[in-house]
């Protein structure tokens, strides 16, 4: 899971300041996991050091923690980058995709584009996998199966989701 | 990619008021394995019937070795089926009534080969896809496992140019679906045979060497060469 491109993805969708951004992470993405808030100032101090992200504003009637952060051009190309290339077809996937989905489609980008682009990558990777136990001994085999059957399960989510797009983007515009 | 053995170009056909194909192409190259993947009622099915010759498309051109199938009469794409191509399907490829080596041999025996003969060979596959003991069994009497590997003999035995399978390992766990891909893909590559395989099952579409994903009776996506 990368953290700073999510921020980032989340920053795109509108300016947020740091506690808007850790709800609106922990609400989609957070779920076993929330964000701790120093992960958050700490990555959106590294994001404004590399140019990806700019103090947008600050929220007179708040706290010191009220300062509003945008996306940059550099960092919206970062994420294009990010959305184009496919995640390597290695395990534990899940809330990597399920975060570029969301985003794709808060940011009004093709999500059934990036999940073509991630069923490709996941069937090369199943077809390299299962001509290498052609002639491989068992315990090598059943190695490889212990990876394919990983794919598979990602790949079947990826599917499942592909035929929930229209449904899962009603939901998160409402 | 070689000159292809097999084309569907711009496919379209209806039943009823609800498309099945709505401008599927694709080519099939000679020894070439192609997986069709797609969600349910995607054409999945139905394409593989129009490349078989099991039905004839509204528009578009299937064409198998410079003859255009779709023009060609009932009787002349019934014999072609017989002598080319080679037929798996989930459930009921087989003859109920007859034997499993009776099933084997019936494409030599329609091929004009002596009953003898045919028996002989229908064997000599059953051994060697691993279920020589249920020779003599009808189809009820075997398992879903066995049943599917004296299916995949049969579709093999006549040495076909194309083998059609639809879900061919659908009604089969895990080991035994592998087994039968391992046997089919493994004889198909042997003899030079294509295969045109439909399959929800992606362990099972990564035995082929392209896959491609059919939505709403087209072409979505594919992946490989
Ligand atoms: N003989 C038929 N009569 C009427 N409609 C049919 C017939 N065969 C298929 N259809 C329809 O055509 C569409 C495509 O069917 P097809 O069987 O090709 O789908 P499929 O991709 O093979 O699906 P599945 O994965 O469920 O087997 C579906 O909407 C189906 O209801
Ligand atoms: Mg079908």
């Amino acid at each position: 899971m990368s953290v700073p491109l999510t921020l980032l993805g989340l920053l795109q969708v509108r300016p947020r300041h740091g506690y808007d951004l850790k709800r609106a992470y922990d609400a989609h993405f957070g779920h076993d996991r929330p964000l701790k808030p120093g992960q958050v100032y700490s990555t959106l101090g590294r994001l404004e050091r590399d140019g990806f992200v700019v103090v947008s504003g600050t929220d007179r009637d708040g706290g010191p923690d009220r300062t509003t952060y945008a996306v940059t051009a550099e960092g919206v190309t970062d994420l294009d980058r990010w959305f184009a290339e496919p995640e390597g077809p290695a395990a534990y996937l899940q809330p990597v995709l399920f975060a570029k989905v969301v985003l794709a489609l808060q940011s009004g980008r093709d999500a059934a584009q990036v999940l073509d682009a991630q069923r490709a990558e996941h069937l090369v990777a199943m077809r390299e996998l299962t001509a290498l136990k052609k002639d491989a001994d068992l315990d090598r085999v059943l190695g490889l199966d212990f990876a394919l059957f990983h794919l598979e399960a990602d790949l079947r989510w990826l599917e499942h989701t592909a035929a929930r797009l229209d449904r899962l983007g009603k939901e998160l515009a409402r | 990619m070689m000159e292809p053995l097999l084309t569907a170009r711009d496919l379209h056909l209806s039943f009823g008021a609800s498309p099945a194909l709505a401008g599927a192409s694709v080519d099939v190259a000679p020894g070439e394995i192609l997986a069709l993947l797609g969600p349910s009622g995607s054409g999945k099915s139905t394409l593989l019937h129009c490349l078989a010759g099991i039905l004839v498309p509204d528009s578009g051109e299937v064409g198998y070795r410079g003859i255009r199938l779709d023009r060609l009469s009932d009787d002349l794409r019934s014999e072609l089926r017989r002598s080319d191509f080679g037929f798996v399907f989930q459930f009921g490829s087989l003859v109920p009534e007859l034997s499993a080596v009776e099933n084997v041999a019936l494409p030599l025996r329609l091929a004009g080969h002596k009953r003898r003969t045919a028996e002989a060979r229908a064997l000599e596959w059953l051994e060697r896809l691993e279920v020589g003991e249920v020779a003599r069994k009808r189809a009820g009497e075997m398992s879903g496992g066995q049943g599917q590997r004296v299916a995949v003999a049969r579709a093999l035995v006549a040495g076909p140019r194309v083998v059609f399978a639809d879900e061919p390992t659908g009604a089969l766990d895990s080991l035994n679906g592998e087994l039968v891909m391992d046997l089919l893909v493994g004889a198909a590559r042997e003899q030079g045979t294509s295969i045109v395989l439909v399959t929800h099952e992606p362990r099972v579409a990564a035995y082929a060497d392209r896959e491609v994903v059919l939505r709403d009776g087209a072409l979505a996506l594919t992946v490989g060469a």
